[in-house]
C-alpha cells in the first residue's frame, strides 16, 4: 500500500457543453470551456509550478510563479487566471520563464526559514517542490534582511498549530474558509511586508474559527500542520473510508504509519463532500484508540456486581444459554434486540438476522425509531420511498432554500458549507425554526423569512404555507395533474383551503406574524428551484410523521420534486442511519422496506435462512421497555447504541432494563446501558472494520478497515459467533459476501456489490438492472408509488401542555463539536469547545427568575428534575428554553416525556414542558447517577488499570 | 478638533446604522467612528460585522489594511508629517528625525503626557510646500526645526 496522491488541477474543473482546443507546449489538448490555462496543462499530464492555486480554490494569480508565454499575447500572463481559448498556443518552459519563476522563488525563500530537515512538512511541502522544480541553486539576497522568522506560532487550536513564521501569504487558507468552509474566519492583516494571515486580530481557538481543517487542507507548506503529524511525522500509507460520525457520510483518507492513525484528510473524490471536511470527522477520531475503549469480554451475575473479564467463549456462551433459558421460560417473544445506526449495512443486517432467524421473532428496533421513523414513514406514504428524494450536489441549482427543524451548520456542516456556497451565489433562505440558529444570519449568508415558530406548531405551520399556496393559486397544477392522484390532491386542496389553515387564523398558534408567513409560502412557489431541508425538529414531535407528509404536499402542489434542486431531504443524524433502516431494523419491515407479513417477501427470506419467520411485526423500543417493566419481555441484544443516555424520559428506560434478566451490551465503551447490562461484548469503531454505511443522500460508501479490532473481533464477527452459540449458525468470511446476501434479498440493492463500490466508489440505492450504476435522484419521471398521494395533515396539539407548574418549552439539540451521545467526541479535545450542556435562556425568562450567566439552574418537568448551567441568550424567543444532551451526567433525557409520534412512536423530544428555577445542587437523579456512575461501573480483574 | 468621545457602545452603534446606507459601507462607518471617538475600539469590530454581515476577522481585515485606523486612543492632538518624495528632497526626513529624537518618540507613538501623537504619512498632495504636514487636521507647509518647535508648544502646552 502506498500513499493515495490526488491531483490538483490547480483551479476548480469547470463544466461547460462547449469545448476548446489549445495547444500547450506542442501537444493539442481538448478542455471545457473556460477552464484555466493551468488545468488544461495538468489534463494533459503537464505541471505548471504554483503556489498560490489548489483545484478547491478558485483562481487568485498573486504568487506569480505559474507564468505561461502565450503566443501573439505580450508578457507572461498567470496560467490560473487565464482561461483557454481556441487557438491558443502556450509554452509552460521557456528559458524567459525559468528565470522568472527561478526570480520569485528567490524572494520567498529570502524569508523563510531553512529548516527543510527538521520541519514538520519535509517531504509534503508544495514550496519544497518548488524550489526543486524551478532549480532554485541560490538566493541572492540573503536571509539577513528584514523578514517574519520570529514571528510567534499559535497552538491554542487543539489539533493544529499556526506557524506564522513558515507563512508565505498565498492566502489560500483565508480562501479555504471563504470559499469551501464559508465561516471567514482568516483575513489578511496589514498590508505590504506586514501582510500576515490571522483569525482576525486573535488566536485560533478564540476566534470565529469552526476547526474545519480547510485551511490545513489549503496550506502548502508547514504553517497550518496537523499536531498528530508534528508529532508522528509524515504518514506512509493511505486507504479510503468513510466517516463514522453524521449522516453526510464524509469519504476520508486514513493516512497512517503501520496501524496508527496519523491523520485523516478528505478525500476529494468522495461524492458526499468533495474533499471538505468539518472539525468531528477531520479530527475528533482519537476516540478509537482511547483508554477507556473495553477490549475484553465481560460477564456478571447482577448489575451490582463488579464485571468480570472472560474470554469470548465464554461470555457469548453465557449470552446464548441466557437467551435460550429466558425464551424457554417466558416464551420466544420475551427477547430482542436493537441494531445501531453506528454500524455497518453488513454488521445491521446480520443482527436483524439473528433475531427474526435465530430468535425466531421479530422484536428488533433501531435508534431511527428516535430520529427518521417518521421520515420513512411519510416519505413512503406520499412519495413511496422511505428515503430523502436527491443527492448532496443537487442544492448548487436550488433557487429557494427551506430549512425546516434542522442545523445543518452544527449538525451536518459539510453540507452546510455547501449551502451556504449556494445561498452567496443568491440563493434565497427561508428558515423555520424556534431558535435563531447560525443560518438565519451569519457572515455572507442572511435568511429572507426566519419564522420563529413555537415549539409543537409545525403542522399548523406547514399548512398554513400551504393554504397561501392554495388559496393564492400557486399551485403547479400542470406538475400536479400529470404526476398526483388527482382525487387525492383535491380532497386536500379542499381541506387545506378551510380559512382555519389561514397563517392569519394560525398566527395565535404558531406566534409567527400572518404575513411573513405569506411572504415565506410566495417566495417558495414562485422563486424557482424549491428545496426543503429538515431535521429531527420535524420528527421528534407527535405529529412528526405528519409534518413530513404536509412537506411532501407542499413540495408536490408546487412541483419541487423530481429534478435537480428540488426535492424533500431529511438531514439524518448519524453515519447509518440511513442504512439502518434500509438493513430491515424495524420490527415489520425486512431489509427494502418490506413487511412481514408480505407472504412472498417472506417466504423468500425463509427459503433463503433456511427456518420459518414470523409473519407478526415485532416490538418497538418503547414497547420492549413497557413490556419489560410489565414483567413480560426479559432479555436484549444491543449492539452499539445507548438507550439509557439518548432515548427519553431515561427513569423509564433504566427501570426497564433493570427489569430484564439478561442485557447484552456489544460497544466500544462501556456506556450509560451497560451499567445495567449482564453481558458486555467489546466492539470495534470503524477503522476497525470493513463494510459499508450508506448516508442521508442514499449513497453507499465504503468503510475499510485500517487496524485490526482491538477486542480481536470486528462487530459483524461478534454477532456470527453468537448466532452459532444459539444454534444459528452464519457463514461469512468477509463483509463483502454479507453484502451478496443483502443483493439477493433486497430488490433496490440487488446491483450492490464490493467490486462495484470499488470501481464507483459509491453508490445511490436503488441500484439493480434498471439503475445499474445507481440513482442520484428519486422519482425523476414519475413516483415510486405511482402517483404522488396527497395526504390529509390535521393539525392536532400535543398533549404535552405548558401550564401554572411548567410555563416554558425545552427543546434539544445539539452543538457542533459535540456529536450525539458524546461517547465518542466526549474522549477527544472537542470538549474543548463543549464542556458541559448548558440551559440556552432568552433574558426575559432569565430576568423574571433572577437568573444570570453561568448560574447553576434546576429544569423540571413533569418526568423529572436536573440541575445545569445557565446561558442567556438572545437566540432564543421567550418562554423557549434550549439544552442538549451530549453529556450522560447531565441528563437531559430525564426530562423528556414518553409522548411520541402517533404514527411511529418518535419520541417527542422537541417539546417538554419545564420549570427553570435557581439552585446550588445537582438534582437527586444527578446525586444518584453520580454514585452509580462508579457502582455499576466496577471491573473485578483488570490488569491494565494502572494507568 | 473637539476632543474625542469617550467609548460609547450605544453611540457605536448608532453611528454604525446611521452610515450603512453607504454602497461600500465599511469605511465610511470606520471613519465616522474614528472621528468619534479618536480610534476603533476593539469592540466595534463585532457590532460592524454583524451591521455588514461580515465576519470579524474580515473587519479586522479592512482595519489593519489602513494605516490610518487607530487601535488606541491617541494623544489629545496629531501631527502627520509627509514622508513622500517631495517632502525629503526638501529636508522633511532629517527635520522629522530629528523632532522625533527631540520629543522621545517613535513613529506612531504618543508623547509621554499624552498631548502629542506623531504620525507618518505619504504625500498630502502639498508638495508645492513642502516639508509639509497636517496638525490636527490642518495643513501645515515650509516645515523647519521652528515651526515643528512651536506646534509642539502648542501641542503639549509648553
Amino acid at each position: 500500500m502506498a500513499l493515495i496522491q490526488e491531483v490538483d488541477y490547480g483551479t476548480p474543473l469547470r463544466k461547460a457543453e462547449k469545448s476548446v482546443t489549445v495547444t500547450i507546449d506542442g501537444e493539442p489538448v481538448s478542455v471545457p470551456a473556460g477552464t484555466s490555462v493551468m488545468a488544461a496543462s495538468m489534463m494533459m499530464g503537464t505541471k505548471i509550478p504554483k503556489l498560490c492555486a489548489t483545484d478547491s480554490l478558485e483562481p487568485f494569480g498573486s504568487c506569480r510563479l505559474c507564468l505561461v508565454e502565450i503566443e501573439g499575447r505580450r508578457g507572461t500572463p498567470a496560467s490560473c487566471t487565464t482561461p483557454v481559448e481556441d487557438g491558443m498556443v502556450v509554452s509552460t518552459q521557456t528559458p524567459r520563464l525559468a528565470e522568472l519563476r527561478r526570480g520569485v522563488m528567490e524572494l520567498y525563500i529570502s524569508d523563510h526559514p531553512l529548516d527543510c530537515l527538521t520541519c514538520s512538512a519535509n517531504g509534503d511541502c508544495e514550496l519544497q517542490d518548488m524550489a526543486g522544480a524551478v532549480g532554485l541553486r541560490e538566493v541572492r539576497y540573503g536571509y539577513e534582511g528584514e523578514n517574519h522568522l520570529k514571528a510567534p506560532k499559535d497552538e491554542s487550536n487543539p489539533y493544529f498549530t499556526f506557524e506564522d513564521s513558515k507563512c508565505i501569504v498565498c492566502s489560500r487558507c483565508v480562501r479555504a474558509c471563504e470559499e469551501v468552509q464559508g465561516t471567514f474566519a482568516l483575513t489578511i492583516q496589514g498590508r505590504g511586508f506586514d501582510s500576515r494571515v490571522s483569525p482576525g486580530g486573535m488566536d485560533f481557538f478564540g476566534s470565529e474559527c469552526v476547526s474545519c481543517g480547510a485551511c490545513v487542507q489549503a496550506c502548502p507548506t508547514a504553517t497550518l500542520n496537523e499536531k498528530s503529524v508534528i508529532e508522528l511525522g509524515t504518514p506512509e500509507h493511505s486507504v479510503v473510508t468513510t466517516c463514522a460520525y453524521c449522516g453526510v457520510g464524509c469519504s476520508f483518507k486514513a493516512e497512517m504509519k503501520g496501524s496508527t492513525v496519523v491523520r485523516m484528510v478528505p478525500y476529494k473524490d468522495g461524492k458526499a463532500n468533495e474533499g471538505h471536511s468539518c472539525v468531528k470527522g477531520r479530527f475528533a477520531w482519537g476516540y478509537a484508540t482511547h483508554r477507556d475503549r473495553i477490549k475484553k469480554p465481560m460477564v456478571r451475575e447482577k448489575i451490582t456486581d463488579p464485571w468480570r473479564e472472560v474470554s469470548w467463549e465464554e461470555a457469548l456462551t453465557r449470552a446464548a444459554s441466557e437467551f435460550k433459558r429466558l425464551q424457554a421460560k417466558y416464551g420466544r417473544d420475551a427477547v430482542g434486540g436493537i441494531t445501531s445506526s453506528r454500524c455497518t449495512n453488513e454488521e445491521t443486517f446480520l443482527v436483524q438476522k439473528l433475531i427474526r432467524a435465530g430468535f425466531g421473532n421479530n422484536n428488533v428496533d433501531t435508534c431511527a425509531r428516535v430520529c427518521h421513523s417518521p421520515t420513512g414513514y411519510g416519505l413512503k406514504t406520499t412519495l413511496g420511498t422511505s428515503a430523502g428524494t436527491q443527492d448532496f450536489a443537487s442544492v448548487a441549482d436550488a433557487d429557494v432554500i427551506v430549512v425546516i427543524g434542522a442545523n445543518p451548520t452544527d449538525g451536518h456542516p459539510v453540507f452546510a458549507s455547501r449551502m451556504k456556497k449556494r445561498l452567496r451565489e443568491g440563493a434565497r433562505l427561508i428558515v423555520i425554526d424556534p431558535r435563531r440558529i447560525d443560518l438565519v444570519k451569519s457572515p455572507h449568508v442572511e435568511a429572507d423569512f426566519h419564522l420563529p415558530l413555537r415549539p409543537g406548531t409545525n403542522v399548523a405551520m406547514i399548512n398554513a404555507l400551504s393554504h397561501v399556496i392554495v388559496t393564492e393559486g400557486l399551485v403547479d397544477e400542470a406538475y400536479v395533474r400529470e404526476r398526483c392522484d388527482l382525487d387525492d390532491f383535491e380532497s386536500w386542496a379542499r381541506f387545506i383551503a378551510d380559512e382555519r389553515h389561514s397563517p392569519e387564523a394560525l398566527e395565535s398558534l404558531t406566534g409567527v406574524s400572518a404575513a411573513d408567513v405569506r411572504g415565506a409560502a410566495r417566495l417558495f412557489a414562485t422563486g424557482g428551484n424549491g428545496a426543503i431541508y429538515y431535521g429531527l425538529g420535524v420528527t421528534e414531535h407527535s405529529q412528526g410523521s405528519t409534518m413530513v407528509m404536509g412537506m411532501a404536499n407542499l413540495a408536490m402542489a408546487t412541483g419541487n420534486i423530481g429534478h435537480s434542486g428540488v426535492g424533500v431531504n431529511p438531514l439524518r443524524g448519524q453515519n447509518n442511519v440511513q442504512g439502518s433502516c434500509d438493513m430491515g431494523s424495524f420490527p415489520h419491515e425486512f431489509s427494502g422496506y418490506r413487511h412481514v407479513s408480505d407472504d412472498a417477501t417472506r417466504q423468500m427470506f425463509e427459503a433463503f435462512w433456511g427456518v420459518p419467520l414470523n409473519d407478526e411485526p415485532g416490538l418497538r423500543i418503547p414497547n420492549m421497555l413497557d413490556e419489560a417493566v410489565a414483567g413480560t419481555f426479559k432479555g436484549l441484544y444491543i449492539q452499539g447504541e445507548d438507550i439509557a443516555q439518548s432515548d427519553p424520559d431515561t427513569q423509564h428506560v433504566t427501570a426497564g432494563l433493570m427489569a430484564m434478566e439478561c442485557v447484552v451490551i456489544q460497544d466500544i465503551f462501556l456506556n450509560e446501558t451497560a451499567k445495567y447490562a449482564h453481558v458486555f461484548l467489546p466492539g470495534s469503531s470503524f477503522l476497525e472494520k470493513d463494510g459499508t454505511f450508506t448516508n442521508a443522500e442514499r449513497r453507499i460508501n465504503r468503510v475499510r478497515k485500517v487496524m485490526a479490532p482491538l477486542g480481536g473481533l470486528a462487530d459483524w464477527e461478534v454477532t456470527i459467533a453468537l448466532a452459532g452459540k444459539l444454534g444459528f449458525p452464519m457463514n461469512y468470511k468477509h463483509p463483502g459476501e454479507i453484502m451478496d446476501e443483502i443483493a439477493k434479498l433486497t430488490p433496490t440493492f440487488a446491483g450492490v456489490s464490493y467490486e462495484k463500490l470499488d470501481m464507483l466508489g459509491s453508490i445511490q440505492w436503488p441500484c439493480n438492472d434498471d439503475a445499474p450504476r445507481g440513482t442520484p435522484m428519486m422519482h425523476v419521471d414519475r413516483f415510486v408509488r405511482g402517483k404522488g398521494k396527497f395526504m390529509i395533515t390535521e393539525f392536532v396539539p400535543t398533549e404535552e401542555r405548558t401550564g401554572p407548574r411548567f410555563p416554558l418549552i425545552l427543546t434539544t439539540g445539539r452543538i457542533l463539536t459535540q456529536y450525539n451521545v458524546g461517547a465518542q467526541t466526549r474522549r477527544t479535545a472537542n470538549s474543548l469547545w463543549h464542556e458541559q450542556d448548558v440551559l440556552e435562556i432568552h433574558p426575559f425568562d432569565a430576568e423574571s427568575r433572577g437568573i444570570v450567566d453561568g448560574d447553576l439552574v434546576a429544569l423540571e418537568s413533569r418526568s423529572g428534575d436536573i440541575s445545569l448551567r445557565a446561558e442567556i441568550s438572545e437566540r432564543m424567543q421567550p418562554g423557549i428554553v434550549y439544552t442538549t444532551f451530549h453529556h450522560a451526567k447531565t441528563g437531559a433525557n430525564v426530562i423528556t416525556t414518553d409522548y411520541s409520534d402517533w404514527a411511529t412512536n418518535c419520541p417527542e423530544y422537541k417539546v417538554t414542558a419545564v420549570q427553570v428555577r435557581r439552585t446550588n445542587r445537582p438534582s437527586d437523579w444527578q446525586a444518584r447517577f453520580y454514585e452509580e456512575d462508579v457502582a455499576l461501573k466496577r471491573i473485578e480483574t483488570r490488569f491494565d488499570a494502572a494507568e | 478638533m473637539s476632543k474625542p468621545a469617550q467609548w460609547d457602545s450605544v453611540r457605536a452603534s448608532e453611528i454604525v446604522m446611521r452610515e450603512r446606507h453607504w454602497d461600500g459601507p465599511a469605511l465610511p462607518i470606520l471613519h465616522a467612528l474614528q472621528e468619534e471617538f479618536g480610534y476603533i475600539h476593539e469592540e466595534a469590530l463585532p457590532l460592524v460585522a454583524s451591521a455588514l454581515n461580515l465576519s470579524r476577522a474580515e473587519v479586522h481585515g479592512i482595519l489593519t489594511f489602513y494605516h490610518d485606523f487607530k487601535w488606541q486612543p491617541g494623544g489629545a492632538h496629531t501631527l502627520k508629517i509627509c514622508r513622500a518624495e517631495a517632502c525629503q528632497s526638501m529636508g522633511g526626513a532629517e527635520l522629522a528625525d530629528a523632532l522625533l529624537k527631540r520629543q522621545s518618540v517613535m513613529w506612531g507613538e504618543t508623547t509621554a503626557d499624552g498631548r502629542l501623537t506623531i504620525e507618518a504619512v505619504y504625500c498630502l498632495g502639498l508638495c508645492a510646500c513642502a516639508p509639509a504636514a497636517l496638525y490636527d487636521g490642518e495643513p501645515v507647509g515650509r516645515l523647519c526645526a521652528d515651526t515643528l518647535d512651536e506646534l509642539v508648544t502648542e501641542a503639549r502646552g509648553r
